[in-house]
């Protein structure tokens, strides 16, 4: 016997970004509740939109589930007295779990017979159990952010304004802050008036009738649509990006797309202002032709039917002719403003406390990228625009724009260094100073941006280790694993024949010359080593296995290039050959093995005595040096490849020769031999990581 | 609608609701919220209801008159009732329909915004109303202020009076908005935007604010010894509209900046606390009376 559960918590508008995230923990707190109180159920759907977040549960039991269980009580020795009597401890147990002491029964567990007693509940009533359960269901809830209203001592996300609470069409009794839980709800704010639901399964078309979509899916489909149905009616490309798609979608109850319009004559402004102006004030979605050029016209989604859609149009042209004046104003007003100018405000702007302003971080940017362009051996005019791009690369933070949308970094100092007559390779360099902005997003692609990037990162990673900033867990203010992170992609990208020490190196110098460090560079350096390892890792795991990850990473990531393509191609090899190159591995890991019981690895080749032994010390020297040049060139693939060669002398080597010979000085040899071969196959990976 | 309609039509329709109507404060603020009517009465046990237009100085928002939605001084038409009604959305939107502003041929939406007043010790949570995609309200039910948890809970909400008007009058321009049938908003504020601009950017004597800072910041110090709450309470706001000043001169840096907005928030956060004591001290008068019902 079943009936549908209806729970729908009636809010004040709840903000969009945290809607999603609570139908999820509504759902999952009322599926472990039904759970743990053994009612058995149907589907469970969860709907929100911004005025409800709502569970409804298809076919829950009328009645808990019985269950039968068996405690264990006292040892038969203890359980009895003298006389054969129940002990007191026996009738204690019986008292205990409400029982009489003739339902014992005896049980042997590790020798030692024990009273047990088969105990069943008879479930109670669903009914009997929902307004409590519910209640704590409500007051479980959690929100990023919690508020009070009134006079109540109770918190939410917002004002909670009506309950419906439906076991069939039966109400749960309940109330919280003055609200008792009903079968009425509220449609549209505007559209809709207070309704009955009668039931739990008329819930969704009731609302429908009242222009309330609940379901999330079904109201991203309707924009979505209507959307695809502009952009083709009017040959556009509406651009729907997925972030405000999501916000739209929980600002609305019912969603109705609008287009407008504004003046042509502000596309002389660049269209990443315009679009970034539209979306973050206004959350429209941005109007683009075939070849992605922005055009004079804006999408938007309204709460509400096609009523004097006109009026609304009209409305939201007038607000945003309003705002991009302001763009238009400040771009205008940006352009007055000379790059030298600008340069000496960024001494008055604090980047942080202990590591001085924006000017002094310039200072150590352009010290730093000097002189990593020198280690990269860059070309004259390279030198020169590393420079000035490092000089210049924040001039853009004290512009009006980024003080308006801080998001527009770089992107307008781009804008205006050219205007302003800088290099194409400056101009673009400050734009690219800031890639990798996300994980998805790209490295700079200019070897210039690439240096100015990492010289950035490394700056503020180097003065936040050197002031104790470390990141821990979750903590990590400044973002500063996304910048090793970005550091690390920016290496890959481009190549680079650099190495994490001698970044770290060159940052911590800079530092120590231009300001008070609190903690030595030997200290900074070891905290830096572990968290670029962790990073690089990371970067790793991405395309390899994790015990391949761990091999490569054991024989050194400081050339993060080499790591990687070490990484690469070990992985290959596990996957591609099978047995061959598994045996290969198996012949290695006898040889470090064996090597671990090595005193040293200095070979005497006199010493040298049974063919084997030979066999496998002339084909490794053949070896030795191309391996080292395949991987100092970080040809990989190449040093694997000559690696493996080594297997079939391995192999006979273990066969015929007996390493543990009695005389000290062959046995010793013979280990020294093996030690000195596993110092070659560990600057390639710890072999023995793996896992097949 | 004209202006002086709007305001009228709103103090009878929050009268209606039970505020009582009162006047601008005489001491220059950069929000109703600065108001004491505001910052310390939406502190404590007692029950308040009020409404009332504020003009308020921003005075880095000063362009001469001549941005045609920028200003020195606007106007915010402030509702504060504590506890906050079940109610007062719809209130809210009654309000709106009052303004001849019908939901149905608009698009009206609740937005999320989270209002901080740093220098003040205040935080809220609630939204700006959307009005077809302008913002014309600030809606916020009061968790904290002057650095103290609010219980009960005061709900305020702030129309942006110029806002309002532009959408209601159709008009681009600000200066252009209709005060009374044949005076324009313009013709009562434009002068002053302008001398109020160019005192603010050119003329004012930077040595001076920074000295009448000081004097301010003292006076409202020595009103605090004696428990004066609402004396020195107008210090604090002369502090605070002499830092805006210098701000807007551009004399304070990043930096010091900082260091200013602390002072002024340790004094504000004193005489919130002072105010309670005293409060408590007259047995919170307020809550004997409950909530009469007005006539």
């Amino acid at each position: 016997m079943s009936k549908d559960l209806l729970f729908e918590i009636g809010l004040e508008e709840v903000p969009a970004r945290f809607l999603r995230a609570a139908m999820q923990q509504l759902k999952d707190r009322v599926v472990k509740w039904l759970e743990q109180s053994r009612l058995s159920h149907g589907d469970v759907h969860a709907y929100a939109t911004p005025r409800r977040l709502v569970v409804r549960v298809e076919s829950l039991a009328e009645k808990q589930d019985d269950v039968e269980e068996e405690v264990k009580g006292p040892s038969r020795k203890i359980a009895l007295d003298e006389s054969g009597a129940w002990s007191k401890a026996a009738l204690g147990f019986a008292r205990g779990q409400g029982v009489d002491p003739e339902q014992f029964t005896f049980k042997e567990l590790n020798g030692v017979d024990y009273i047990y007693v088969t105990k069943s509940s008879v479930g109670v009533e669903t009914s009997s159990l929902l307004a409590e359960g519910l209640l704590n269901i409500l007051s479980s809830m959690t929100f990023p952010k919690n508020m009070r209203w009134g006079a109540y001592d109770y918190k939410f996300v917002r004002p909670i304004r009506w309950l419906v609470a439906l076991f069939g069409s039966e109400i749960i009794e309940m109330e919280v802050t003055d609200v008792k839980a009903g079968n009425v709800t509220r449609g549209h704010r505007f559209l809709g008036t207070e309704v009955v639901i009668s039931d739990p399964a008329s819930y969704v078309e009731t609302l429908r009738e009242q222009h309330v979509i609940v379901d999330v899916q079904e109201r991203k489909a309707m924009i979505e649509q209507q959307i695809q149905a502009l952009a083709d009616e009017k040959q556009w490309k509406i651009a729907v990006k997925e972030d405000l798609l999501e916000e739209v979608l929980f600002l609305v109850e019912t969603p109705t797309v609008l287009f407008g319009t504004f003046d042509p004559s502000f596309l002389n402004i660049p269209q990443e202002v315009l679009i970034t102006s539209m979306r973050e004030h206004q959350r429209y979605f941005p109007v683009l032709d075939d070849q992605g050029k922005l055009l004079p016209f804006f999408v938007t989604v309204r709460n509400g039917d096609a009523t004097s859609l006109d009026v609304i149009a009209k409305g939201n042209e007038k607000v945003l002719r309003a705002r991009l004046s302001d763009a238009k104003f400040f771009y205008d007003e940006d352009q007055k403003l000379q790059i030298k100018d600008a340069l000496s405000k960024l001494e008055t702007i604090v980047f942080h406390e202990e590591l001085g302003t924006i000017g002094d971080k310039v200072r150590r940017i352009r010290r730093i990228a000097d002189q990593v362009g020198q280690a990269l051996h860059i070309s004259g005019n390279q030198v020169e625009s590393v420079s000035r791009a490092a000089d210049i690369c924040k001039f853009d933070l004290v512009t009006q724009m980024v003080y308006e949308f801080p998001e527009l970094q770089g992107v307008m100092g781009e804008d205006y260094a050219r205007k302003a007559g800088e290099n194409e390779d400056v101009a673009k360099a400050i734009f690219e100073h800031y890639q990798p902005r996300s994980a998805s997003d790209d490295a700079p692609s200019s070897i210039v941006g690439a240096i100015i990037s990492m010289a950035d990162k490394m700056d503020t990673i180097v003065g936040c280790f050197s002031i104790g900033i470390i990141p821990t867990g979750s903590q990590d203010p400044y973002a500063l694993r996304r910048q090793a992170q970005g550091i690390v992609q920016i290496m890959i990208a481009h190549q680079l024949p650099l190495t994490l020490s001698q970044l770290f190196d060159i940052a911590l110098d800079v530092h120590e010359e231009l300001r008070d460090m609190k903690r030595t560079k030997s200290e900074i350096s070891k905290d830096l080593v572990e968290f670029f390892g962790l990073r690089v890792k990371k970067v790793l795991s991405e395309n390899v296995r994790y015990d391949v990850v761990d091999a490569v990473i054991q024989a050194g990531f400081d050339d993060v290039v080499s790591v990687v393509a070490r990484g690469d191609a070990l992985m290959q090899a596990v996957n591609s050959s099978t047995d061959d190159f598994k045996t290969t591995v198996e012949s290695f890991n006898r040889v470090s093995n064996l090597a671990a019981k090595a005193g040293n690895a200095e070979v005497s080749e006199q010493l040298l005595q049974e063919e084997a032994e030979k066999a496998l010390y002339t084909a490794w020297r053949a070896v030795q040096q191309p391996y080292h040049t395949a991987l100092s060139e970080r040809e990989a693939p190449k040093a694997l490849a000559l690696l493996a060669q080594l297997k079939e002398e391995i192999t006979q080597f273990f066969d015929a020769v007996m390493v543990m010979a009695e005389d000290d000085n062959i046995r010793k040899n013979r280990l020294a031999l093996l030690a000195s071969l596993d110092q070659d196959l560990k600057q390639f990976a710890d072999f023995n990581k793996l896992v097949w | 609608m004209n202006f002086q309609k709007m305001i009228l039509t709103l103090q009878q329709f929050w009268a209606d609701q039970n505020c009582i109507i009162v006047n601008p404060y005489d001491t220059e603020k950069g929000a109703g919220t600065m108001n004491p009517m505001t910052f310390l009465r939406s502190l404590g046990p007692e029950p308040w209801k009020v409404a009332y237009v504020e003009p308020s100085r921003r005075p880095s928002d000063g362009r001469y008159g001549e941005n045609p939605n920028r200003l020195y001084q606007h106007h915010q038409f402030q509702v504060i009732i504590k506890p906050s009604p079940d109610n007062i959305q719809e209130l809210y939107l009654d309000s709106l329909k009052a303004l001849g502003v019908d939901a149905l041929h608009h698009d009206i939406r609740f937005v999320e915004d989270n209002w901080e007043n740093p220098s003040l010790g205040c935080a809220g949570l609630g939204w700006e109303v959307w009005l077809d995609g302008m913002e014309i309200t600030q809606f916020t039910y009061f968790q904290q202020v002057g650095g103290i948890e609010t219980n009960p809970v005061a709900v305020e909400i702030t129309y942006g009076m110029e806002r309002l008007a532009s959408y209601i009058q159709e008009k681009e321009n600000v200066f252009d908005l209709e005060w009374v049938n044949g005076i324009a908003y313009g013709d009562v504020f434009h002068q002053p935007e302008v001398e109020h601009s160019k005192y603010t950017f050119e003329v004012s004597d930077v040595k001076m604010l920074f000295t009448l800072f000081n004097m301010y910041e003292q006076e409202a110090n020595k009103a605090m010894e004696q428990h004066l709450v609402f004396p020195a309470y107008d210090y604090v706001l002369k502090c605070s509209h002499t830092f805006n000043l210098l701000d807007a001169r551009g004399a304070i840096s990043v930096t010091e900046r900082t260091g200013y907005i602390t002072r002024v928030r340790n004094l504000a956060r004193q005489v919130a606390a002072t105010y309670l004591e005293e409060r408590e001290k007259l047995g919170f008068p307020l809550c004997k009376k409950g909530d009469v019902e007005h006539v």
